[in-house]
């Protein structure tokens, strides 16, 4: 991040005699601009409408928080993976409790992961319901947003009901998840479910075959599959370039092996591409929570591990062994076998894993946070370069980035 | 020299074949490869896995600081084959006075935000990268906020005589 107010001195271009006076102007898009949704900022230098060069400026939200892990006991650091990518927590709670479950080499029962695989999928369909609302506004279809923040209304009173909160849930926790689950969350999920394939066919009847839509999103952003892999680019946009690649298949963790689903491709690589696959991935997610739904097993929440799992109420007032893990766990914490893991999972957005390193002790050495957002922004100069001013916006929004997921 | 577990598996073996001192040891723990690589060697190590074994993508870079051991910083790389559906960790332990090391920009595109991070953050130089500048923090910032003996709270005048 350089000094913000810095704007380039403006240089004369090359005089070509012909073409009358010319000159490359330099413009500044953000740190304020509401097609970013955050705080990013491009340095685009023009050739007229056309861009000849972006670069982005990043670490506006830096907020230091791979600094303060190392600050903190295990568990606590949960808290602090809500508030990097805050559209799809859970998944980067999930993408943190993997790789410290290795180290301790907890085993977590059926019911657990099966509630992470259902609340994961669920702010799946939450995130892309946010990025299509606000990536459709932005290309000027305004209806689809209040559309889409219905449903998000929706997921979201089911996270409250789950964790009691709508945003921050932090409800996977290292051992299995956070609380048992709420009475009547069954019937909670269920009724969602039932009436989310027809919404996503009202999305559909919005925008698929919408002339404007489609002018301002076909043929637009192209990136070849080889440039986008080499740039590290990851989820939705390598999937609408062709390639048929999904962690949750690839490398499944957390029971995703047991879920019949299918990974949705387009071979286009454009901006549309990444609408069908979005829009494809929520039916797909729908198809998962309807299938952790039916199929939840019966037993525990949390792991047999009364070394890392803080005990039940009963058991801590009643057991003096319960009693002192208790007072263990909450003054002290717990020990992670000094090793490192890495653990990927699979975000709405991306690869999403988290590199957590112990020294043996009840804090860690070093969590290295390697998000999608931060490695899909990495594309924008190419993808920026030789397009129109419009059509940037358009390029933006298909990337479907959160700025507190860049900066951390 | 490989450890035993890592003598049957395909990469660490052929990687010991092509250059026998740019592997300087190895270990497979829960179920992750981890290489130690000769510094020096990084970026013809990491030009050859993309090549001969497909290693197509660069999940990220960074680096762990063991400060007051010494080597103190750990440059970590996280490497994936998506054909070959494998993941590899490569590591360069580098000093903790000057820590410098070859850039893998030329190599994978992406690395280039991911050394800068590790530049600003840690204060590890990466040679021949094409734009080492700082990217989190503000040009003007003294120090690198990762490193363990910089605070995690406090105004940085306040804390002198902790």
């Amino acid at each position: 991040m350089s000094d913000y107010g810095q704007t380039p001195p403006l240089e004369p271009a090359a005089q070509d005699p012909s073409a009358g006076s010319t000159r490359r102007m330099v413009l500044n898009m953000g740190p304020q601009h509401p097609s970013t949704h955050g705080v990013l900022r491009i340095l685009l230098e023009l050739d007229g409408e056309i861009i000849t060069n972006a670069q982005p400026e990043i670490g506006f939200l830096h907020t230091g928080i791979e600094k303060q892990a190392e600050a903190l006991g295990w568990q606590q650091v949960v808290t602090l993976t809500d508030r990097m990518d805050y559209l799809t927590n859970l998944s980067n709670n999930l993408a943190y409790v993997l790789p410290v479950e290795r180290l301790l080499g907890l085993e977590i029962p059926p019911k657990a992961q099966w509630l992470r695989v259902l609340l994961c999928e669920l702010s799946r369909i939450n995130s892309h319901a946010v990025w299509l609302g606000t990536h459709a506004l932005d290309l000027g279809a305004m209806t689809v947003f209040f559309y889409c923040f219905r449903e998000r209304e929706d997921i979201l009173r089911i996270f409250e009901m789950f964790s009691g909160q709508r945003l921050m849930t932090s409800y996977i926790r290292i051992g299995g998840v956070a609380l048992e689950p709420p009475r009547g969350w069954q019937k909670a999920v269920g009724k969602f479910i039932r009436g989310l394939s027809s919404k996503i066919d009202e999305y559909e009847d919005l925008l698929t075959k919408n002339p404007i839509f489609l002018q301002r999103t076909q043929g637009v952003g192209h990136l070849s599959l080889e440039r986008l892999l080499d740039l590290g680019v990851t989820g939705p946009m390598i999937r609408a370039a062709g390639l048929q690649w999904d962690i949750r298949k690839s490398e499944p963790y957390s029971s995703y092996e047991k879920f019949d689903f299918d990974v949705p491709v387009f071979h286009e690589g454009d901006v549309y591409a990444r609408f069908r696959v979005r829009v494809e991935e929520m039916r797909q997610s729908l198809r998962i929570v309807q299938q952790a739904l039916e199929g939840m097993p019966e037993g525990p929440w949390k792991a047999d591990a009364p070394h890392v799992v803080l005990p039940d109420r009963e058991k801590m007032k009643t057991q003096m062994e319960a009693l002192i893990y208790h007072f263990k766990i909450v003054t002290e914490g717990f020990r992670v076998p000094a090793g490192d893991a890495y653990v990927p999972v699979e975000s709405p957005r991306g690869e999403i894993g988290f590199l957590a390193v112990s020294d043996g002790t009840s804090k860690p050495l070093r969590v290295f946070m390697r998000t999608p957002s931060f490695g899909n922004l990495q594309c924008l100069t190419p993808l920026f370069e030789g397009r129109l001013i419009a059509d940037s916006i358009a390029c933006l929004g298909s990337m479907d980035f959160v700025l507190g997921d860049v900066d951390r | 020299m490989l450890a035993d577990n890592l003598k049957n598996s395909t990469v660490p073996a052929a990687l010991e074949a092509w250059d026998p001192q740019a592997l300087l040891n190895g270990v497979i723990a829960h179920g992750e490869t981890t290489l130690w690589v000769e510094p020096s060697k990084i970026a013809a190590v990491c030009a050859y896995l993309k090549s001969e074994w497909q290693f197509n993508r660069l999940s990220g870079v960074t680096a762990i600081d063991r400060f007051p051991m010494e080597p103190r910083f750990e440059v970590v790389y996280l490497l994936h084959s998506i054909p070959r559906n494998e993941r590899l960790k490569l590591k360069a332990a580098l000093p903790g006075d000057h820590p410098e090391i070859e850039s893998v920009c030329g190599v994978w595109e992406g690395a280039n935000w991911y050394e800068r991070e590790v530049f600003d953050l840690f204060g590890v130089r990466f040679l021949s990268h094409p734009d080492l500048r700082r990217i989190m923090m503000p040009d003007y910032w003294e120090g690198h906020p990762l490193r363990r003996d910089f605070p995690v709270h406090g105004h940085k005048y306040s804390y002198q005589n902790d």
